[in-house]
Formats: C-alpha cells, structure tokens, sequence
C-alpha cells in the first residue's frame, strides 16, 4: 500500500543497487565518464564544427598538425590532426559513436540469440538442450577474433563490392554478435535450470500457463541479473573486439574510420614522430574500455553476490 | 703418421669453417609488394622485372649509369638498316649447366612476340629472327628503327630446352590467372638461381657458380626478398636488422632511418610517372550516377586536372619527395622537355566552372581505382584526390587494392578512373605512346585514340632521321597534352635504406643489381 505512493525517483533512491551505487566511487567516476563520452559521441555534431567523414570539407595542407599545446599546434585543433587533414578530436569523437554502435548492436544480437537458446534449452532440456550446448562447446574452441574474421571474409565473398562498404557496419556486427553468444547462452541455460524447479514455475505449469508465457514472462525476469553483468563485460569485448579486427582491416572502410582503423592509420606515422595519430585515439579506447569494465565489475559485485 | 693427417683434417676443417663464416653473407631485400610472376614474358611491371633481372639476362643490359651495353651479346652490327647482327658470348651457361647458343635467342625473342606475352608491345617491329650459326642472331625489322637496342635489353633470353621440358613455350597468361611452371620456376643466365619460391612471403636467390661475370663482391651470396606490405612493420624490420635493403622506404620514416647509426638513405628521382586515367570511351560509367560518360568531355578532365593542388600532395602526402608532373614523362627521356611538364594552374573555381560548363554544375559520381601496394604512398595520394575533386562536387569512391587484382581489373576493363604509373625502361617517348596512348594498346585503358598520334607513332618506330623522329614526338606530345588524356601527378622519388655496411648501388629505374652490390 505504501509502494504506491513512492514516485519513480523514490523508488529507485531506496533501492538496494542506488545505496550500493553512491557507495562505490568506482562506480561513480565511470559512470561519470560514460556519459560524457556517449553525449560526446552521439551529439557530436554539435560539440565539434568539424566532420571527418566529408572528404570534401578537409584541407590536405592541414594535414600532420601537432596538438595545439606543442609549438607548431594551430588552437582549432585541439589534438592536432591525421594525414588527410582531419582534427583528431572530432575523427575520435566520429570514430567512437561507430565503435559504440557496433559495440552495442553486437551485445545485443549476442544477448537476444543467447538468451533465447540458452532460456529454451534449459527449460525444454533433453536431445535439443544437448545440440544447443555443444554449439556452445564447439563455437568455444574457436577463438572469437578468428570466428570474427571468418564470418567478415565469407561476407567479403558473397556480397558484392560496391555494397561491401556500406554492408561493412552490419556484417561486422553479426561477427562480433556471433562470436559472443556462447558466454550468454551458458550463462541464461544455468540460471535457467535453477529456477525451472521452484514452486512459482510448478504452480504455473499446473493452471496451464503456455511454455512461452512461462519462458518469457515468469522465468526470464529471474535470470536476467547475471545476464546483465555478462552483457557490461561483453559491452567492453565486443568494443575492443571491433578495434582488433578494424585495425586488421576487415572492419569498417578508411573514409569513414572507428576507433581501431584510427589507431591503425595512425600506426604508419609512429616513426616519423607524428605520435598524436595513433596515441589519441588508442588512449581514448582504453578509458572507454576500462570504464565499462569497472562498471561492469561494480555490477557483478551488486547484482549477482554469489559470484564473488 | 697418424698426427700428420689429423693436422691435416683439422686444418681442412678450419678452412672450411673460416671460409663459409667470412664469406658467405646474405643481403636481405624488402618492398612492399612481390614479383607478379617469375616468367619473364608474362608480365611488364616494375618489381617483376627487378626479379628477374637478378636470374634472366637479355643480349644487351643497362649498366649502373643507365646506358646501354652488352650483356649476352658482345657486340652487333647493321648490315642495311633493317638487318642486324648480334655475336653472342660463347661462354655462357644456364645455371642448369646447358650452354646458351643462338637457338635459345631466338626462342626467346619469339616466345616474348606471342600473344600472352606483355613484351610483345616492346619488339613490334621485329619481323624475323633467326640463328646463323651457334653464336650470331640475325634480327630483321619491318621498318628501320632507331631504339632497338634499348627494347631489346628488356626481353629476357630463357633455354628453349628448359622451355620445352616443362610446357613453357608460351608465356604465362597472366591476365587470364593461368598457373604455369615458368611463373613459379626461373633458370636464366644471370647471376643469380632462385632456389626457393614462396610467393608475398619469401624468394631465396643462391649465387649461379656456373655465371660468366664476375660480382663486385664475392661475399654476397645469397638475396632474400622479404616483401613487407606495411610501411611501419618494414621500417621496424630493417631497424631492428631483421632486413637488410628496403627500395622503397617510406618517405614519412626517412628521417628516423637516418638519426639510426647503423643505417643510410639514398634518394634519387625515379624514372616513373604517377597519374589517373579516365575512361574517355564508354558510353556510361560503370560506377556513375548521371548515365552518361562525363570524362567525354575535355572540359570536365581539365576540372579534376585543375582541382587537384599538386603542392599539397608534394609537401603532405611526398614530403617533397616528389617532382610534379604535366607529361607521362621524365628528364632523361628522349622527348622531354620542360615545357612540356608545365601542369595546368591549380584553381578550384576555374575547375567548378569548367564542370558547370560541361553540364554538370553538382558533379557526378564516380570509383577512383587505386593501388595500395604499388607506388610511394599510392592511397594516402588517392585519399587526398578524393577530398581535392570533393571540393568541386565530385564524389569520388576509393577502392583500393593489392597491385596484382588492381591491374589484373584494369587489364579487363573494369578501371572509369584509376591510378597507375609508368616508367620508360628505354628512355624513349616511344615506349609511352605505344603503351598509353595509341589507339588499342594493352595498357591505353582511357581508350583515348587520335589519327594523328597514331600516325607519329607510326614515325618514332620508322624513321631514323632524328630531327624528322624528334618532331614528331614533341607533336604527339603536344596533343596528347592539349587533349588531357590523362591526369598527370607527379615524377616519383625513390628512396633506398640500407644498412651502414651494406651497399647496393641506387639506380634511377628502382632495380637494384645484385652482382653490384658489396659489404664494407
């Protein structure tokens, strides 16, 4: 009765994770540092004048601008920029809205396949419950960045090439997603086998409550906690995942670069001491991969105890 | 008795030891691509020919100063003006120990005019040849032609036996991706054996003991080449000692390979030109957006020829390394003149209104082909003409590509733009026009065709008063130039690094000779 008259807000203050959140300053500073970044990325047309991605807007005698605190830095680039002219602020805060979109896209794919066949083969168990997991076993003996680069180069031989560049975002998420739903098939199949013999499934099985019903609306709530906390950490892969195979130039085009393609353009310059190329970018990676991390980590610590 | 000859083992052994450690010493060579094929005929680019410069000899041979000399040949003579004579060395053998005579010349020379051969655009005019006897070729051209010698050094001389043993008589297909033995398999004259094959990864060269020459440096008994695609990655490789020799060092590391104490940089102007070609035929792009064929137009090549800034290119993309260009042609090259090589002004706005002229005031849409293992920075150049012809509304696709499908496509007309360089092993404008410009010819991929130019070409392959020779090659210039047949960009510097001790001699053409090549 008192439940009611909590508003959202309240309620999500007295929560047990809110406590747990304010308490932790791990938690907090890369909470903090997610959101600039994903405001950044996602609004950057208006934090940056700049776009990277219009050839047509660069200027070539631009091009190799040191940061604008060094002593041939010009101040409207602030982290200098690349070889074709480009600012390395604006290409990194580009390239990063790409690395997110793929990084997010592929958890998802990965969670949705996962999730389902790992829920359906602990439910219905049995010979469809075998298959599914010695998929599962079998896809686990191939390392994900060659399952990855597998699937990317059967996709380079049957698309064609005038729609590979722009195939290129969607078959790189598919790889990386299908490189990484064993982990939650795993995951959800577990959780599954513990709760399909509490009471609560028993009683629903008993009025004639429908296997999917029962599936999706009574088991899945139950185990989405550990689901969760795999999904954060698989966030972090899947990012670093796309900068491997970006920077092994299987990924997205040159013309419209993520975080890993930066990095690797930037590689050629290493030794003639133009180190901003690659540094910048590879910098902004690791803080963007090891905040989702510790997020990550602050969750499992929460949500799921028994891990620890 | 006994300790005598145990001195005697124990001195052998010493000297066997001491000889193979002092004197056997590898240089191992790097570039960013590998020989498309070790036949001789099949395929006329750049490093293929390096790679078999250092196997195959041809009758005669471009020394370290570029000029002509003998080689298989030691001397010849022209009895009318279209016979020639050429005396063999009779001291040759291939490295399989079979003696080179006559019949293998004129073998070859045939073999190198069959259809699958990619020289055969080199000794059009030759019109018989045949062996008098065991050591003189007799040559019979169609008309009189004053750059024979220079074509000739370029068609290398392979064993008609050899040939015959293992169904090589006609050159590889290239073009049609055909696996022959001559392709994986080289047995020449030179200098050189190879001895291990493993194409983009590793050719073994072993010293050919049963050569005629002698080498500069008896120590450097084996080459590897070790192709290395990334720029970085090669620079490492040759820092860390790991190679030796790298002929194309990448212009953004030079000044770090020269602060290193044990390594040097060499550079010179190469004899190569870079620039695009526009398809001037088709009906419609392949890769367009308008239906039509706006490379038609004079006036929409002269728009991307005057939207390009040529300086920037140079200073970013080159680091000077780079000499810009207004014909497919260098200093050195009979024809050449500096008048000539004046580009058009770069100008943004001229260029928009030449395309608003031409009828295409928002540009068009096209596919900018490009190799990305070819020439000194070839895509980080093609990267720059994207955003250059932005500027002026058109949107330009990049495709780059290894150099072996890049030209395999071109060859097979796929190319509306493309990128390629050329080079004149001859150092005659002839070689330029016969390839590039005249109506049909194999690598005339713009489809470019005039009468006229037809018709100096005619006069460059069969006239020997020079004067009359050289007028028709400034006029075929000047037309070729005037029509904007092609994009010119710039003549390539080449850089070579080695280290401290290793020295082979820098040549304008980017073939290093290996027989020249010592340790100090």
């Amino acid at each position: 009765m008192d439940n009611k008259k909590l508003t959202w807000f309240n309620r999500v203050k007295d929560s047990d994770i809110y406590y747990s959140f304010i308490k932790s300053p791990t938690a907090i500073v890369s909470t903090f540092i997610l959101i600039l970044i994903f405001f950044c990325s996602f609004f950057v047309e208006f934090v940056t004048p700049y776009n990277p991605f219009d050839p047509s807007s660069l200027s070539l005698m631009d091009a190799f601008t040191p940061p604008s605190w060094t002593e041939d830095g010009l101040a409207k680039f602030i982290l200098g920029t690349d070889g074709q002219g480009r600012d390395m602020f604006a290409t990194i805060l580009y390239g990063s809205r790409i690395s997110l979109i793929v990084g997010f896209s592929a958890v998802i794919f990965a969670l949705v396949l996962g999730v389902g066949l790992g829920l359906s083969a602990g439910y219905f168990g049995g010979k469809y419950e075998m298959i599914v997991m010695r998929l599962t076993d079998v896809q686990l003996t191939v390392p994900s960045i060659l399952m990855a680069l597998l699937v990317d180069g059967i996709a380079r031989g049957i698309i064609s090439r005038e729609l590979h560049d722009e195939m290129a975002i969607y078959v790189l998420i598919f790889a990386i997603g299908i490189s990484e739903w064993p982990q939650f098939a795993r995951v959800s199949r577990a959780a599954t086998l513990v709760e399909k013999n509490k009471d609560y499934v028993s009683a629903s099985t008993i009025i004639g409550v429908s296997n999917l019903i029962i599936m999706f609306k009574h088991i899945l709530p139950n185990i989405l906690r550990p689901v969760l906390v795999i999904g954060t950490i698989g966030l972090a892969l899947a990012i670093i995942a796309e900068a491997t195979l970006s920077f092994l130039g299987v990924g997205v085009p040159p013309t419209t670069p993520s975080l890993g393609t930066l990095i690797r353009l930037g590689n050629d310059f290493l030794f003639s001491g133009e180190w901003w190329i690659t540094f910048f970018p590879a910098i902004f990676l690791v803080i963007l991969a090891f905040s989702i991390n510790l997020l990550g980590d602050w969750m499992r610590d929460t949500l799921n105890p028994k891990l620890n | 008795m006994k300790s005598k000859y145990f001195i005697k083992i124990l001195l052998t052994i010493f000297f066997v030891f001491a000889s193979t450690q002092t004197f056997a010493k590898t240089i191992k060579w790097s570039m960013q691509g590998d020989s498309l094929t070790l036949d001789p005929h099949a395929q006329n680019e750049g490093p293929t020919t390096q790679v078999s410069r250092q196997v195959y000899e041809a009758l005669v041979t471009r020394g370290l100063d570029m000029s002509i000399g003998p080689q298989l040949a030691t001397k010849w003579a022209t009895v009318d003006e279209n016979t020639w004579y050429f005396y063999l060395r009779e001291d040759v053998k291939f490295s399989n120990g079979q003696k080179m005579t006559s019949e293998d010349v004129v073998f070859s020379i045939l073999r190198a005019k069959q259809p699958t051969s990619d020289f055969k655009e080199y000794i059009s005019t030759i019109s018989g040849v045949k062996a008098i006897d065991e050591y003189t070729v007799q040559i019979k051209t169609s008309k009189p032609n004053p750059i024979l010698l220079n074509q000739l050094s370029n068609i290398f001389v392979m064993s008609k036996e050899w040939c015959h043993e293992n169904f090589a008589v006609v050159p590889q297909n290239w073009d049609a991706s055909q696996e022959t033995f001559s392709a994986v398999n080289a047995m020449g004259t030179g200098p050189f054996k190879i001895t291990l094959r493993e194409p983009n990864t590793k050719t073994v060269f072993k010293r050919n003991k049963k050569w005629w020459g002698s080498m500069k440096d008896s120590k450097v008994t084996e080459i590897q080449l070790l192709p290395i695609k990334n720029a970085a990655t090669r620079v490492a490789a040759l820092l860390s000692g790991e190679i030796d020799l790298v002929t194309d060092a990448p212009v953004q590391d030079l000044a770090r390979i020269t602060s290193s104490a044990g390594h040097k940089v060499e550079s010179t102007p190469q004899m190569r030109t870079i620039f695009l070609g526009m398809d001037q035929a088709a009906d419609k792009l392949r890769t367009g957006n308008t239906g039509d064929n706006p490379f038609k137009k004079k006036k929409v090549r002269q728009a991307l020829y005057q939207a390009i800034d040529i300086e920037a290119i140079k200073k970013k993309v080159m680091r000077g390394l780079s000499e810009p260009a207004g014909i497919i042609t260098f200093p050195g090259v009979n024809g050449y003149t500096k008048e000539l090589d004046k580009r058009l002004p770069y100008d943004v706005n001229a260029a928009k209104k030449l395309l608003a002229d031409a009828g295409y005031p928002n540009g068009f849409e096209v596919e900018l082909r490009c190799p990305n293992d070819r020439y000194v920075n070839d895509e980080a150049i093609c990267t720059a003409v994207v955003g250059m012809l932005g500027k002026i509304g058109v949107k330009v696709n990049l495709f780059a590509q290894t150099k072996s499908k890049h030209f395999k496509e071109l060859k097979d007309n796929q190319g509306d733009f493309y990128m390629l360089g050329w080079g004149v092993p001859t150092l005659d404008s002839h070689y330029v026009f016969h390839y590039l410009y005249e109506s049909g010819a194999s690598w005339n991929k713009v489809n470019f065709s005039d009468s006229e130019v037809d018709a100096a070409i005619r006069v460059m392959e069969g006239e020997v008063d020079l004067e009359k020779r050289n007028a028709a090659i400034a006029n075929a210039w000047k037309i070729v130039r005037d029509n904007i047949a092609y994009l010119p960009l710039h003549h390539q510097v080449i850089s070579w690094a080695s280290k401290s001790d290793v020295d082979v001699p820098i040549r304008p053409n980017n073939e290093p000779l290996f027989r020249f090549a010592s340790f100090n």
